[in-house]
């Protein structure tokens, strides 16, 4: 349970740029503009999303083909397969966590995929559409509708169907907020070297 | 296989050029630039006739930019099927590349950010006094066609004779992607030889596939992009910084290491980390014989943030066959001596960057190597010669027991022109030049 109080005073959105000194030992959220960001700042392929306390992510949520939804669902299955295996797999997404979820609307079935990283989507995009072709990942997206089935030879049609179909986030909070992945493993290894240390000394 | 035959050579050989120099066009008179192009293309250098026994003198290239595509004729639905990054052009997408403040397009000289900049003819010659002579002759072909204007010029030769070096001294070209099929065998150290399609249009790629090409065929294939880039290189502020970074001559050159990830020799910092080594420097088969994961890395040797980690970070990226790209160009200005101070004059390199997709390769590359202030958890910093830089972020250079951390980087240069540009093959340019009033209306141009 957070028990952090909310501040009495509205939420103003603020323009976080990238933070040259992050204080990690304070939590922090932000409220997030509808088209989500402050201010347009021009990526390769559109607007970038800002950097947040959560760090970088995307939500994409798009309507399944009818019929597909066995399919996807065994494909987090060869998934967990494809890290187990080699759990470095996923490496160049530079990822905290991934989110799959299949959801109802109506008749209709939804997927969600939610992933928070700490690279800008937009720079490293074409990485990622490399890695979900690497790994399979392009079979969900092939049952989504909408998707452009031409995008093996049609990179930018990929990235464009990501980018109209991310859901922008209006708050996002981070417990220990900006810290990446990598420094995250940096600090439990250096716990583990303290430990190890102590150890030894006995 | 690749149509030699058909291909600029620019692109896929070397000309032995000391000298060059580069024409940005517009084309003011319709009809008139067909007939410039068409008095041209027989003066065009192919992959095959530059790379044969008996070299080709002929060492003009042709490029264009969207806008001058259009003023050429080339109808609508084709100029749609043009990547959206090389139908806004370099100066529109700014921000994207990273040329901000003082490198902003605002700033650009040479009329480069013009809408009306459409054609870039570039002449290699031997010699400076080669050079005068293709100037001349250019000038009164000009003249005699009427109506295709010089937006402006540039005379580009060799600051060293001899040698590939540039005005810091730093020795250039130790590294270029090799092309399959053209034979040439990738050094050690090097990434094997890259697909065709990653540099022209119509070929299989690094995907495994033929991407889709801009319309009709007969226009694209064999075509490549164009980047083009003016840095202006302030050796003055460049040789005032070592001076007051290193005591002594030993130190000065250290830094000067630090900051290119290769001594001034062109040895590189991973195989020699204390102390220059010329002969490694250029020895093609050892200069390139080296990673970063497994040999250094925390950077003690070459620090993360130099200029040839960042961009070119070998094993430590993901994909890197698919973020080659091939350089050419030049220097220009005169060399400034030794101990000389600052004189004002300006000096620096005028490169093109070569590629099938500028926005996957050329704009990666300036938007995440080089500009990219949280590129590899640096936090603060850009490349110190060809990121934006002013004065406000920082260099580190790992150090047992302790880093040292440069603060407020100055500025070593500032690009004073881009443009992107097609550089079609020579049936394209026969195509272009033919027109066909029929099938292609003449549009109004852009202005």
């Amino acid at each position: 349970m957070a028990t952090h109080v909310i501040p009495k005073e509205p939420l103003k959105p603020q323009v976080v740029e990238t933070p040259k000194e992050a204080d990690w030992t304070k939590p922090q959220a932000m409220a997030i503009p509808k088209e989500g960001y402050f201010k347009i700042e021009q990526g390769r392929y559109g607007p970038l999303f800002p950097r947040t306390p959560a760090c970088h992510g995307f939500t994409i949520i798009a309507k399944i083909k009818p019929g597909t939804e066995e399919e996807i669902r065994q494909y987090g299955k060869k998934l967990e397969n494809a890290v187990a295996g080699d759990s470095h797999v996923l490496a160049p997404l530079q990822l905290h966590y991934l989110r799959w979820v299949l959801f109802d609307i109506g008749q209709d079935k939804y997927f969600m995929y939610q992933g928070i990283f700490d690279t800008d989507f937009d720079k490293y995009t074409e990485d990622a559409v490399a890695l979900f072709t690497q790994t399979g990942i392009n079979t969900i997206f092939e049952k989504l509708e909408g998707f452009p089935m031409d995008w093996k030879a049609n990179v930018p049609a990929f990235i464009k169907f990501l980018r109209d179909h991310q859901c922008p986030s209006f708050l996002e909070y981070g417990e220990y907020p900006y810290v990446t992945a990598v420094e995250v493993k940096k600090a439990l290894k250096l716990k583990r070297a303290f430990s190890d240390m102590l150890d030894q000394m006995q | 296989m690749l149509e030699f035959d058909d291909i600029q050579h620019f692109l896929l050989t070397r000309t032995p050029a000391l000298a060059a120099r580069y024409e940005f066009l517009t084309f003011r008179k319709p009809a008139s630039e067909r007939a410039w192009l068409t008095g041209l293309v027989d003066k065009v250098g192919t992959g095959k006739s530059v790379g044969s026994a008996s070299p080709d003198s002929r060492w003009v290239t042709l490029a264009f930019t969207w806008n001058g595509l259009r003023a050429l004729g080339l109808d609508e639905a084709s100029l749609a099927t043009f990547p959206e990054e090389f139908r806004q052009g370099m100066a529109a997408r700014a921000e994207v590349v990273g040329v901000t403040g003082a490198n902003h397009p605002d700033h650009w000289i040479g009329e480069l950010a013009s809408p009306e900049l459409h054609a870039i003819a570039i002449l290699f010659a031997r010699d400076v006094a080669e050079r005068e002579r293709c100037k001349r002759e250019h000038d009164r072909y000009l003249t005699q066609v009427g109506g295709v204007d010089r937006l402006s010029g540039l005379d580009l030769e060799a600051v060293y004779p001899g040698e590939p070096r540039e005005h810091f001294g730093y020795r250039d070209r130790l590294t270029h992607p090799v092309i399959e099929g053209t034979g040439e065998v990738s050094p050690p150290g090097s990434l094997p030889p890259i697909k065709a399609g990653e540099f022209f249009l119509g070929y299989i790629d690094e995907s495994g596939l033929q991407p889709l090409m801009p319309q009709p065929e007969v226009l694209s294939r064999n075509g490549s992009y164009l980047a083009y880039l003016r840095l202006q290189e302030h050796v003055g502020a460049f040789r005032d910084f070592l001076r007051e970074q290193g005591q002594t001559r030993e130190e000065q050159e250290l830094v000067a290491a630090k900051l290119m990830g290769r001594w001034r020799s062109g040895a590189p910092l991973v195989l020699a980390p204390q102390k220059d080594d010329p002969v490694l420097g250029v020895d093609m088969q050892r200069t390139n014989n080296f990673d970063y994961g497994k040999m250094d890395p925390y950077g003690y040797g070459c620090p993360v943030g130099s200029h040839i980690r960042r961009m070119n970070p070998r094993d430590t990226a993901d994909n890197m066959n698919r973020r080659q790209m091939i350089r050419r160009g030049g220097t220009y200005g005169p060399r400034l001596p030794e101990n000389a101070p600052e004189d004002g004059v300006e000096r620096g390199i005028a490169a093109f960057i070569g590629c099938a997709s500028l926005i996957r390769q050329f704009e990666f590359a300036m938007n995440v190597w080089a500009n990219d202030p949280r590129f590899k958890d640096l936090g603060n910093e850009r490349d110190p010669f060809v990121g934006t830089q002013d004065g406000t972020f920082d260099m580190t250079i790992p150090k047992r027991p302790v880093r040292k951390k440069i603060k407020g980087l100055p500025a070593f240069t500032t690009i004073r022109g881009g443009a992107y540009f097609f550089l079609p093959g020579i049936r394209a340019l026969r195509f272009l030049a033919a027109g066909d009033a029929a099938t292609r209306p003449k549009l109004k141009k852009v202005s």
